[in-house]
């Protein structure tokens, strides 16, 4: 009886300790990723931030690293974005309200969907040999900002469609049952009564769409954005750079100095990103529609 | 919100749940032509917005044929056999050699070495976080795993070169400047992220009857996580793994700043090592005039890498939909 009940006793201390361990490890675990987030940050601030002034954002790049600035490449961040947004979010809204308001659910539909989560999980490399062969060569865009805009705008479209789609969605049933039964058409209720209500959780998604745009690096490169420019586009046929673009740029040289600047333009980088999901979270909790 | 075009004024009480510009569907009710108009609306809108879900498939279907119609000029050149079993890539030297196994080599070496650290670290954050963690945990844990997602690849490259990879130098001293091991620790902690939350979806969607049963025959929490919830989530588990596979494989950045630009036929993770991803951006870079075959390698490389990320993202999506069907 009494060896019986030291098995058990003993038993259940090992257990004890084996939680005790697992959270402890859990606990580490989870300690060692926002380690690593804290180091890269600090890393990143510290070989930065001697850089930054007003001199970095309005200077053009330049063969000096103590001369050098990224003002083409945020400008040309910029204008991708406005020109990639331009086309992909109609389009995106577009596809989503196909898929929610109007599509049957047949084997067609069902073909769309596949492929657009599939789309979602092409690695962008290859959707800038896609931009390369179909905007730069066959319609012959050349190395422009609106063939990258083109190439960039495909490669969001997943994301937003399903952030669009997501931003339907909660919209109640009730709405568009009232819509209707006043007599409107479908794309009357869809414009008139859906869309309003859910243009909040919309705009969210494609803001968050756009910070990913404007990170995206390796399909500019493919499609050909220059990390040398000493002119501000003209149109949406001149070349163009991008401050990700910029950043490779700075880092694949040797001299400390370019590596300097490459963290201050990742500085800058990242505040801009931090900006956007900002922006995007306040529209999100202020605009939200509640039923 | 409010519609400009709106012809009758906002009723209170009436239309309350529905927004004022609802109301401006009521004018189809008013006259022949407006209903007319609207129904021809509805037929351009249907059709425009069917174009925009075309879309989609039109890319899937132009990234193939662009893909197999370029690759097709390397392939008559080229045998299958030698491109697939060759372990020498040089097509930039003479002697030109196409295998493509060193690239093959080098993304599977940096996607093993980001695995190794997403995979467990994954997983125990993503139990942590479903079984352990306090609410008050997660809602600290949750968003700093979505900051990390959402650092852009160059960004990781940068540390990779400039932080991970001198420190790592400082306790192994045979370390190129340019490795496979730190390009491929930091593609890690980039895809943990993917890894965590799409594992903690799947254990968070294990029913709790199948806990309190394991609980109340005398398991451990422990116990119970390990033998019950785990296995219970498994394909969801799976999936998180494929998916990061995935990304690891197709990741450009981070190799293309930190694992060097040479194709070494090699699996020591200290050398310098190039990947499929780095190849591609790097011939599209440099000055290979277009038409020749040496450019058409790019186009072999993105279609080996294509159908390599397609199937897993494919193995990986059939997995997801398991365990959403097997609701317990």
């Amino acid at each position: 009886m009494s060896v019986a009940t030291a098995t058990a006793l003993r038993w259940r201390a090992r257990e004890h300790r084996r939680e005790a361990a697992f959270q402890i490890i859990g606990a580490a675990m989870v300690l060692l990723a926002m380690a690593m987030l804290t180091v890269l940050l600090v890393k990143i601030l510290l070989d930065g931030y001697a850089r930054l002034g007003v001199s970095f954002l309005t200077e053009y790049a330049s063969r000096r690293p103590e001369n050098a600035g990224i003002k083409a490449a945020l400008v040309g961040s910029f204008y991708l974005m406005l020109l990639t947004a331009a086309m992909a979010v109609p389009i995106g809204v577009g596809a989503a309200i196909y898929l929610e308001e109007f599509a049957r659910r047949n084997w067609w539909t069902r073909l769309i969907e596949i492929n657009i989560t599939n789309l979602a999980g092409v690695p962008s490399v290859i959707y800038g040999l896609l931009g390369l062969q179909v905007f730069v060569r066959t319609l012959m865009m050349e190395r422009s900002l609106l063939a990258g805009a083109c190439t960039m705008a495909l490669l969001a479209l997943p994301v937003i469609i399903t952030a669009a789609r997501e931003g339907l969605r909660s919209v109640p049933r009730s709405l568009r049952e009232g819509s209707l039964a006043l007599g409107a058409t479908q794309w009357q209720t869809v414009r008139y009564a859906v869309l309003p209500v859910a243009m909040p959780p919309i705009l969210t998604g494609v803001i968050l769409s756009m910070s990913r745009v404007v990170g995206e690096t390796a399909p500019l490169l493919v499609v050909g954005a220059f990390a040398y420019i000493a002119v501000l586009p003209t149109s949406v046929f001149s070349p163009f750079t991008v401050l990700p673009v910029q950043i490779y740029d700075w880092v694949s040289r040797p001299q400390h100095g370019f590596h300097q600047n490459a963290a201050a333009a990742i500085i800058v980088l990242l505040a801009l990103l931090l900006a956007m999901n900002a922006l995007a979270i306040y529209l999100r909790n202020r605009l939200q529609v509640r039923f | 919100m409010a519609n400009k075009t709106s012809l009758l004024p906002p009723t209170p009480g009436a239309a309350a749940a529905i927004p004022e510009s609802g109301q401006a569907a009521v004018r189809v009710l008013v006259s022949p032509r407006a209903r007319r108009r609207a129904r021809l609306e509805e037929r351009i809108a249907r059709a425009l917005l069917f174009l925009c879900a075309l879309l989609g498939v039109l890319t899937t279907f132009a990234i193939v044929f662009i893909l197999l119609s370029e690759s097709l000029g390397f392939f008559k050149r080229v045998s299958l056999v030698e491109f697939l079993t060759g372990t020498q890539w040089a097509p930039l030297f003479r002697p030109q050699a196409f295998g493509v196994l060193p690239l093959v080599m080098g993304t599977l070496l940096t996607t093993l070495i980001a695995m190794v650290v997403a995979a467990p670290v994954g997983l125990i954050v993503a139990i942590y976080l479903s079984e352990y963690a306090s609410p008050r945990i997660r809602r600290v844990v949750k968003p700093m795993l979505e900051v990390l997602a959402g650092i852009p690849t160059v960004v990781y490259g940068y540390f990779a070169l400039t932080f991970v990879t001198p420190l790592l130098q400082r306790f192994i001293p045979g370390l190129e400047g340019f490795n496979a091991l730190s390009a491929g620790l930091v593609m890690g902690i980039m895809i943990l992220p993917t890894v965590a939350s799409l594992s903690e979806d799947a254990l968070y969607a294990v029913p709790n009857s199948l806990r309190y049963a394991s609980l109340s025959l005398g398991a451990t929490r422990l116990q119970t996580t390990w033998g019950v919830v785990v296995p219970a989530a498994m394909s969801g588990i799976s999936a998180s793994f494929l998916l990061g596979i995935s990304r690891a494989v197709g990741e450009t950045m981070i190799v293309a700043i930190a694992a060097g630009q040479q194709p070494n036929f090699t699996f020591n993770p200290l050398r310098a090592v190039e990947t499929m991803t780095t190849y591609i951006v790097q011939i599209a870079m440099g000055d290979v005039p277009h038409g020749t075959l040496e450019y058409s390698t790019i186009f072999a490389v993105g279609l080996l890498l294509f159908a390599i990320t397609l199937g897993l993202n494919l193995v990986s999506e059939a997995f997801r939909a398991r365990y959403k069907e097997a609701k317990l």
